[in-house]
């Protein structure tokens, strides 16, 4: 869509709220839903990959430098990276914004 | 010229199926709805009508085939009744929301328990805010009559809504009318061809029914309510369209000797045929009585209904529901609440009978009108009488 979601009126939408475009879902910002987020300490971390195997949205990446970050847009906070960090080079921190 | 015959209704539905020329046919049968489907099954394999006839496994099952064929552009039929109806209550919402005109005929009849195969309208009531367009008919005629406007209604890209006719079980669904059966060509004339605008194609995919987070919900909602209010210009030049082609006008009130009237009695389904003879009779007394009869149930015709009772002194509604703890009549209920800032408005007195299949003769009506002119005056503390229940 080309509008922001919170800007789409009544009428914009199709019959029936039908979707034309396929795969928009990347659109959607499930980081509205995260009360905490991934702190990660490089100290720590090994550059292992499990965080990013298990996370369930599939929105932690590989950086240039080789550690791993969520992608905000996407992390919905739920701690999964944490507790599965073997080396608990992850921290969930409160959102406070 | 249409053919004048005499013909169980449930069969002169399926033959006006068959003559709007059907494509998908996803029905389960019920008591009293089994002869529409039945009659249905056999003409698609006699091949007399050229359709895919789903023989599902229940009425859940029946409007998700409807969905599902509905939404790849195909015109789409089902019957249900009662129980069945109750069956397939989430699969309903679904339908209007993705705006798919599945054409239904609900075939009306009480919800157990205890057990009732007979009629009444619980299970309209059930299904009354699910945003399909709700259309009462009062016989036969008017039952195919309906039927194929329904198409030509819920198909118009202007409406694009699934459309509900509910016949009386057994007063409507058993009795064997006469009945004036248009010609093909008559029916392809006044029917175009389903077109619906945005088809499941692989060739240019869309997807339905889609996830709506609370930041978009309200807006689909709120697209859904302005179309389903703006439908009732389309179903009223449908109507008169169709009556310019067949003779027979529709509207969403019927008023039978109601202009000068003091007194109405308003009524919904079948029992506006038994309710009419009651005016006849009392007119013919001297009584300044006339019957309102309410067609179009959703959406509703607030301003027709505003119109056609501003001059009475008494509104009696008989309603044929009942809603169990609150106002008595649904019918009764919103029609007091479309009148309460009204400046002239009469005094609304409700009834709840004929539950169940219990007859209401003309005798009967006759009292409920005497008995609702006296409440009108002494005053009432309850919200409805209920009629004739024995003490």
């Amino acid at each position: 869509m080309t509008k922001p979601e919170n800007e789409i009126t009544w009428k914009d939408l199709e019959i029936g709220f039908i979707v034309t475009e396929p795969g928009n879902a990347s659109q959607y910002k499930t980081g509205d839903w995260r009360s905490q987020r991934p702190i990660i300490d490089k100290e720590k971390c090994n550059k292992c990959t499990l965080c990013s195997i298990y996370c369930p949205e599939g929105c932690i990446e590989q950086t240039d430098e080789g550690y791993f970050e969520a992608n905000l847009f996407y992390c919905k906070g739920c701690g999964i990276c944490a507790k599965e960090c073997p080396k608990k080079a992850i921290t969930m921190v409160e959102e406070e914004e | 010229m249409a053919k004048r015959v005499g013909m169980e209704i449930s069969v002169a539905i399926s033959e006006v199926v068959k003559l709007a020329n059907a494509d998908v046919i996803a029905a389960y049968p019920i008591t009293p709805q089994t002869h529409i489907v039945e009659h249905l099954a056999k003409l698609v394999a006699d091949g007399e009508l050229d359709a895919e006839y789903i023989p599902v496994e229940s009425e859940h099952s029946a409007m998700s085939a409807c969905l599902g064929a509905s939404a790849v552009g195909a015109r789409t039929f089902t019957a249900t009744a009662g129980q069945g109806l109750e069956l397939m209550h989430e699969v309903i919402y679904v339908a209007s929301s993705m705006r798919l005109p599945i054409i239904m005929t609900v075939v009306n009849r009480a919800l157990s328990a205890p057990l009732s195969v007979w009629s009444d309208h619980s299970d309209a009531m059930s299904v009354r805010d699910t945003g399909w367009i709700q259309i009462f008919v009062e016989n036969g005629q008017e039952a195919i009559d309906n039927v194929i406007c329904a198409f030509r209604i819920g198909e118009d890209r202007r409406v694009l809504l699934p459309v509900m006719i509910h016949l009386d079980g057994f007063h409507l669904s058993h009795m064997i009318e006469p009945i004036l059966l248009p010609e093909q060509d008559e029916v392809d004339k006044f029917l175009p061809k389903n077109d619906y605008p945005l088809p499941l194609d692989p060739a240019k995919p869309v997807s339905m029914g889609d996830f709506a987070p609370p930041v978009i919900y309200s807006e689909t909602k709120w697209a859904q309510e302005v179309n389903l209010r703006a439908a009732k210009e389309v179903i009223l030049q449908c109507w008169n369209e169709f009556g310019n082609h067949f003779q027979r006008y529709y509207s969403p009130v019927e008023c039978y000797h109601c202009e000068d009237a003091d007194v109405l009695l308003l009524t919904m389904g079948s029992f506006s045929e038994t309710a009419s003879m009651t005016i006849d009779k009392m007119r013919k007394e001297g009584r300044n009585v006339g019957l309102l009869k309410l067609r179009l149930w959703r959406p509703f015709p607030f301003d027709e209904i505003r119109q056609a009772v501003k001059k009475a002194k008494v509104l009696i509604v008989l309603d044929r529901a009942l809603s169990f703890g609150g106002p008595g009549g649904p019918v009764c209920s919103e029609i007091r609440s479309a009148l309460y800032d009204e400046e002239n408005k009469p005094k609304v007195v409700s009834f709840v009978g004929g539950l169940g299949g219990r007859d209401i003769t003309v005798a009967d009506f006759e009292e409920i009108v005497n008995k609702g002119i006296e409440i009108s005056q002494k005053g009432s503390n309850k919200e409805f009488e209920i009629f004739g229940v024995r003490e």
